[in-house]
């Protein structure tokens, strides 16, 4: 039978298994959208902007395990969406992308709506293609979603000419397996380094388990949580981890790094032995490298073996899929004697006394520390709660107490304002049994506001918490701290009032200036099972984020809140972003 | 250290910007750059020469390989190897200089391909220091210009990458 390109598309991602495709039409996707008409096996989800659609795809993506689909028009339609195709590359988030083209024989004629999509991608995707002959439609697809899915994950875009879509061709087959001579994700365990870490954990006297994205990314909760619990070990999160490991068990220390807990950096800064999982050794964890973990022996499993020794020189490198190699060390550590850690944990005991994470409430002002409190309560921290990006993102981060794996979905590596609500209607698609929070400063959530729209035609019922601080609060903490507090273009003046806003999109608005009203307003809010609900609340204009590690500074070097009123950072540190 | 990275390139539209985009993009410093057909016509080989100390040819080796059109990507100088180099050198000559020339010439091994009233072309192989030195030793006024491949290269012995 003979179809067209469009056809043998879309019949490629039904036989996929793809669910949801999240997009916006055209001139050089229409043959697609024709196709698309067509069948009933996947839903299109029509965003407002481009970059809404590589968000929801990227939040379906978070909260399924299963890769997102984004479908764009050439020119404008794809560079909106780099953005978000940036963000999911930062992530490790495996998505597909399929963008229009110009005609082939126009290609570089500076035609209507031509940009050079692989081009402009190269940088921000795992891999793409440009499909130059109707016969590569269905492989190309294969290729795409493997490429996405395996190894470490990533985006992959396929741009394809709008002729190709619309010539004739046989039917094609659509592969179910595919081998690239060129693309071989590592999965072999190399014994001899698991034979050196075993010796190197049991004869430590002051081990932590250091977790990362990977432990999420790679589904190895259980393998994480055995490991751990098998031992005893301390361990720690990373902003991408928070969940694998429950936030509420006695061996955790919660989230290292810039805002993490002072525990946790105090056991990185002194520890013998720590094990790495999943986790990149990301500038905002390590803090002043130079002063990272200055006696540690470093155990790294990662997949990825550029993520191996890129920012700090690693002793033990377990190149592999988490999972699998989290299982065979664990099966070779088993009847294995170790050393007695009840001193470290004493150690460990003190540090948590310092209580890094309280703070002071005041009369008359909400704090938002308060509100994420609340929010876990009323939701009994078995939400997806998504956020934006600043000092919202941490607070959530900090105060909601993550015990499951895919129910904290943020933007960790590229830190894109307005990824929150996109990524909670993206979420909310994937798992509509449960309830889904998007935590958001009014800052960010004027970046994808129109996609409230697209969340009434979809049905995504999620609700909106706005810590609204009337300010650009995290650039404002960087400007109190280290510019004596210039507070240059933080301030945001005329917001909308968010209320009316969320009304005039056909959704529910609440306006919360009391404390008495926080938790009766979300409870309420969540009450309304099948309605998107935004949630206004008026939060302390001048909260800082603590702890916090200084631009410059050692784990060791916290700066706690009340302890310091004025922080200083040297010229490395203005350095730093 | 000077550092020659063969890299098996599958023969994609894109592939060569891939790779040159990797070197940009994380701040990797390029030499030389050299990419031609192989047997395989599937195949291209690149082959790059950096400077950097080992921690950054390490990243540079793993970050190749985790190119999805790069096949093998190798260290060729972390292994016994033959590079060579082809250069093309125009000179203007006189009756005062054609005999020291022609005499360089032939230490070097080096050949005039084409030769005009005023000028030679010489066409030289060899390993790249020794090209250098050929440069080096003419004096730079009468050097109209040079033209080099960059490095090629492959294991000694049996081994292939
Ligand atoms: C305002 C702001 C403040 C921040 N502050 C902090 C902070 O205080 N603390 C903090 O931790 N972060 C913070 N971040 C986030 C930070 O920027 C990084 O995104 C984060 O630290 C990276 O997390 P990760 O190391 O877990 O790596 P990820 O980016 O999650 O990477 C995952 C790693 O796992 C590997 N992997 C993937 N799949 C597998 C698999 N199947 N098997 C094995 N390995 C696999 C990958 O190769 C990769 O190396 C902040 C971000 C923002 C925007
Ligand atoms: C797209 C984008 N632009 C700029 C930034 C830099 N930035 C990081 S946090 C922040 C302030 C966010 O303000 P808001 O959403 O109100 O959150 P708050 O920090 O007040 O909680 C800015 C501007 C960013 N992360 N993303
Ligand atoms: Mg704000």
């Amino acid at each position: 039978m003979m179809l067209n390109g469009a056809e043998i598309l879309t019949n490629s991602l039904i036989e996929e298994g793809v669910e949801y495709i999240f997009g916006f039409p055209g001139g050089a996707v229409l043959h697609i959208y024709d196709a698309l008409n067509a069948q009933d096996k996947m839903t299109h989800v029509l965003v407002r902007h481009e970059q809404g659609a590589a968000h929801a795809a990227d939040g379906y993506a978070r909260a399924s395990g299963k890769p997102g689909v984004v479908l764009v028009t050439s020119g404008p339609g794809i560079t909106n969406a780099v953005t978000g195709i940036a963000t999911a590359y930062m992530d490790s988030i495996p998505m597909v992308i399929i963008s229009g083209q110009v005609p082939s024989p126009l290609i570089g004629n500076d035609a209507f709506q031509e940009v050079d999509a692989v081009g402009i991608t190269r940088s921000c995707v795992k891999h793409n293609f440009l499909i130059k002959d109707i016969s590569q439609i269905a492989v190309t697809l294969k290729k795409a979603f493997h490429i996405a899915t395996t190894g470490r994950p990533g985006p992959v875009l396929i741009d394809i000419p709008k002729d190709i879509t619309i010539g004739l061709s046989e039917n094609q087959v659509y592969p179910n397996t595919i081998d690239l001579r060129s693309y071989k994700p590592h999965n072999d365990i190399d014994k001899e380094q698991i034979n050196k870490a075993v010796e190197s954990i049991i004869s430590s006297t002051k081990p932590i388990v250091y977790s990362g994205g990977g432990s999420v990314i790679g589904n190895a909760a259980s393998e994480l949580r055995k490991l751990t619990r098998d031992l005893g070990l301390p361990i720690t999160q990373t902003l991408m981890g928070l969940g694998a490991y429950p936030a509420n068990d006695e061996l955790s220390l919660g989230m290292l790094g810039m805002h993490g807990t002072y525990e946790a950096n105090m056991a990185m800064h002194h520890s013998d032995c720590v094990i790495a999982v999943g986790a990149r050794f990301d500038d905002r964890v390590t803090a002043n490298i130079e002063k990272f973990c200055p006696n540690a022996e470093i155990i790294q499993l990662d997949i990825d073996p550029t993520s191996i020794g890129k920012n700090v020189a690693v002793d033990i490198a377990l190149v592999g899929d988490v999972k699998a190699t989290l299982k065979e060390l664990i099966r070779a550590l088993n009847g294995r004697s170790k050393s007695d850690i009840s001193k470290w944990w004493s150690q460990i005991n003190d540090w948590r006394k310092k209580k890094s994470l309280d703070y002071k409430k005041e009369e008359g002002v909400i704090k938002p520390q308060t509100v994420i409190e609340t929010l876990y309560d009323v939701t009994k921290g078995e939400a997806i709660v998504t956020s934006d990006v600043g000092q919202h993102q941490m607070w959530a981060a900090q105060y909601y107490l993550f015990d499951e794996p895919r129910r904290w979905i943020n933007s960790g590596g590229l830190g894109t304002m307005g990824f929150g609500l996109p990524a909670a209607m993206g979420a909310k698609l994937a798992v509509p049994d449960r309830d889904v929070a998007c935590v958001t400063g009014e800052g960010s959530i004027q970046m994808m506001l129109q996609e409230l729209s697209t969340m009434l035609q979809y049905s995504t019922p999620v609700k909106i918490v706005n810590l609204n601080n009337r300010y650009l609060g995290m650039v404002r903490q960087w400007q109190e701290f280290f510019y004596e507090k210039r507070y240059s273009m933080s301030y945001m003046d005329a917001l909308p009032d968010f209320v009316k806003l969320a009304e005039s999109f056909g959704h529910v608005g609440i306006l919360v200036e009391k404390e008495s009203d926080l938790r009766p307003a979300l409870v309420e809010a969540f009450k309304l099972k099948d309605r998107t609900v935004f949630l206004d609340i008026i939060t302390d204009q001048k909260e800082n984020v603590y702890p916090m590690i200084p631009s410059g500074a050692g784990h060791h070097e916290m700066l706690l809140a009340g302890e310091d009123d004025m922080v200083s950072t040297n010229d490395e540190g203005l350095n730093l972003v | 250290m000077r550092h020659i990275v063969s890299i098996m390139l599958e023969n994609e539209s894109g592939a060569l910007s891939r790779v040159a985009g990797l070197f940009s993009a994380r701040g990797f410093n390029i030499e030389s750059l050299n990419v031609a057909p192989t047997n395989d016509e599937t195949l291209s080989r690149m082959t790059i020469v950096s400077i950097g100390d080992d921690n950054i040819i390490e990243q540079i080796v793993k970050q190749l390989n985790k190119l999805v059109d790069v096949v093998t990507a190798t260290d060729l100088t972390s292994y016994e190897h033959i590079e060579r180099e082809l250069m093309l050198v125009k000179l203007s000559i006189n009756q005062d200089n054609q005999a020291d020339i022609i005499k360089q010439i032939d230490y070097f091994s080096g050949k005039i391909v084409d030769a005009s009233e005023d000028t030679y072309t010489i066409e030289l192989a060899g390993q790249s220091k020794s090209l250098d030195a050929f440069i080096e030793l003419l004096d730079e006024s009468l050097i109209i210009e040079v033209s080099r491949t960059g490095v090629t290269g492959v294991l000694k012995g049996t081994n292939n990458n």
